[in-house]
């Protein structure tokens, strides 16, 4: 119960500011906006993409895989304002308080959800006058899933700020040495098919967890819940979850000054 | 209220180990007011986290308001109050929404924290501010947003480290009033660090002075005064033969530490300087030495500090902020 209290405590003190200034969504949507303005029209042209096996137009190819960037880039950078609080003295005063260090933890990896799931949903609003269909079952599937991803990036994101606390150019460095890796190696822009890309890359690819995720968001938003690439995806999203949750746990439970 | 026994801890730095506190014996009733005093990196801030649970010790127990800071940290975290050296609260927040925050943090209801966040704002002048940003705020009302969360639950202990640092004469007088209104109020024990000397002066009942991570001298400000540094007689006299003598005079004086003379003026250090002068002026003209002038001054824990180490604090401030290995110890 104490638990549950302090989540919630925790939860509401993040949500809070991010309430007051609605316009900080859109800095953080800036690249999936980008890319489905300046990107997406180029592929109408070519279908089906990469022998992708999906019943719609591109947008239908497209469109899940920018989710999929989105929950990347809103929650890869989550850590930041801990490191903020950590160089400034806010975060030094919640842990001498009684609040459960897993619940400060969870709390805020769940604002960041919150807000993920206000920008796909601004998202998916934006591609109405789009082909891309909507399928209302498909679509709450696949934010379920976006929503077990982010919380796995954003706890993700919290642990490495906790261990950057005496360098923070270490976060900033890791974050994007990582972040574009995985979206590159994710499918979303270009699909990387045995076919299409040289044998290493695609080797990459298939030990990248996001590569996984974007393939069964695509299958979801299409209504092809019997797929095996949704079982794949839900697997490695919730194994980022639990990476993610569990280091990001112990990071908080042994964080000191 | 506070316990520890051989309470040490060492940081590694450039490959080399750095003790920042060392074996700290300490018995702090409830109740008292004690100050911390000592230069930059004596080990003050370094001991507070410890006893914070903000930092584990390297070895040595604690026993803080009746739980083991190692073991139940969590009993710890619930009876004290603390208030760091840096912004306790995010730029971004809501003043009103960071105290209630803190409020429910220690269990108060939604309303309680509301209500004791007002009552808050209203003691330490905060007022009207409730709604404004915390980043939007002046040094000064900062600082008292950051004592108020230290006190939003009523701790038994509080823990201040440098609570006044950067505020004017008006907001630091505002802060003590505050803190030590509810050490009446509620007997709450209260352990302090400063560079303002002279609070530590007033408003401790015990300062520890602490230098190298060691505890060098604990007693009452005042004992500490006269019995380290002691109070200063200075005499003007006419001529260099009755300053000789005006020496042989003050050091046929009871309990006094020190007599020494610089052309005409004499200097006698004595614990008890209100009560020896007179004596000493009569005596003076007893024995027909012209005394031309006479003052006397009170010792300051600098002095005490100056007197047990060879430095004043404020050169050790200087020197260890240049060689400092590890921050805030």
């Amino acid at each position: 119960m104490k638990v549950l209290n302090d989540t919630r405590t925790a939860f509401a003190r993040e949500l809070g500011p991010e309430l007051r200034r609605p316009a900080g969504l859109l800095f953080t949507m800036l690249l999936p906006f980008l890319l489905l303005a300046l990107f997406a029209p180029l592929l109408s042209g070519m279908s089906p993409v990469g022998g992708n096996t999906g019943t719609g137009s591109s947008w239908q190819w497209f469109a899940p895989g920018v989710l999929v960037l989105l929950a990347l880039s809103a929650t890869a950078g989550a850590g930041a304002s801990l490191l903020n609080e950590m160089s400034s003295g806010a975060f030094e005063r919640m842990l001498v308080t009684p609040l459960n260090r897993a619940a400060m933890l969870v709390g805020r990896a769940l604002k960041e959800v919150v807000i993920l799931l206000a920008q796909a949903v601004l998202i998916l609003v934006l591609l109405l006058p789009t082909s891309f269909r909507f399928r209302p079952l498909g679509a709450l599937a696949g934010l379920g899933l976006l929503t077990v991803f982010g919380i796995g990036i954003g706890a993700l994101s919290f642990t490495l700020a906790l261990h950057s606390r005496k360098q923070q150019t270490l976060f900033y460095g890791v974050q994007q040495m990582i972040f574009f890796p995985l979206l590159l190696l994710s499918g979303v822009l270009l699909p990387i098919t045995q076919a299409s890309a040289p044998t290493w890359l695609h080797v990459l690819s298939r030990i990248n967890p996001a590569a996984y995720v974007v393939e069964a968001e695509r299958a979801l938003f299409d209504g092809r819940f019997a797929e095996t690439s949704v079982l794949y995806g839900g697997l490695a999203a919730t194994a980022v979850a639990v990476l993610g949750v569990v280091a990001g746990i112990r990071g908080m439970r042994n964080a000191s000054v | 209220m506070i316990h520890t026994r051989g309470l040490t801890r060492s940081f590694r730095a450039k490959g080399e180990t750095v003790e920042a506190v060392r074996g700290l014996d300490l018995d702090i009733e409830a109740g008292s007011v004690v100050a911390f005093l000592g230069p930059n990196g004596a080990g003050k801030t370094t001991s507070l986290r410890m006893l914070t649970t903000l930092l584990p010790p390297t070895s040595g127990s604690a026993v803080v308001a009746g739980y083991d800071v190692l073991t139940d940290p969590s009993g710890v975290r619930h009876r004290i109050g603390y208030l760091g050296q840096g912004n306790s609260a995010g730029s971004n927040f809501r003043v009103s929404d960071e105290l209630i925050t803190q409020g429910r943090a220690y269990g108060l209801s939604r309303a309680g924290s509301r209500a004791r966040a007002e009552s808050l704002l209203a003691a330490l002048e905060l007022e009207g501010l409730a709604k404004r940003t915390v980043g939007t705020l002046s040094g000064g009302q900062r600082r008292r947003l950051d004592i108020a969360l230290a006190l939003v639950h009523e701790p038994e202990l509080l823990f201040l480290d440098e609570p006044t640092t950067g505020l004017d004469p008006h907001s630091r007088a505002t802060v003590w009033e505050h803190v030590l209104r509810l050490r009446e109020e509620l007997g709450t024990t209260i352990v302090f660090t400063t560079h303002y000397l002279e609070e530590a002066d007033l408003w401790a009942r015990r300062v520890m002075v602490v230098d190298h991570g060691r505890v060098i001298a604990d007693d009452s400000p005042e004992k500490l005064k006269a019995g380290l540094a002691g109070d200063r007689i200075i005499l003007g006299t006419a001529d260099r033969a009755d300053a000789g003598r005006a020496v042989e005079l003050a050091r046929a004086l009871p309990t006094v530490h020190e007599v020494t003379a610089d052309g005409t003026e004499v200097r006698v250090r004595t614990p008890h300087g209100d009560t020896q002068l007179p004596v000493l002026l009569r005596n003076l003209e007893a024995a027909g030495v012209r005394t031309l002038t006479a003052r006397l001054t009170r010792p300051t824990l600098d002095d005490v500090f100056l007197g047990l180490t060879g430095r004043t604090l404020r050169e050790s401030a200087g020197a260890t902020t240049a060689t400092a290995t590890h921050d805030g110890a």
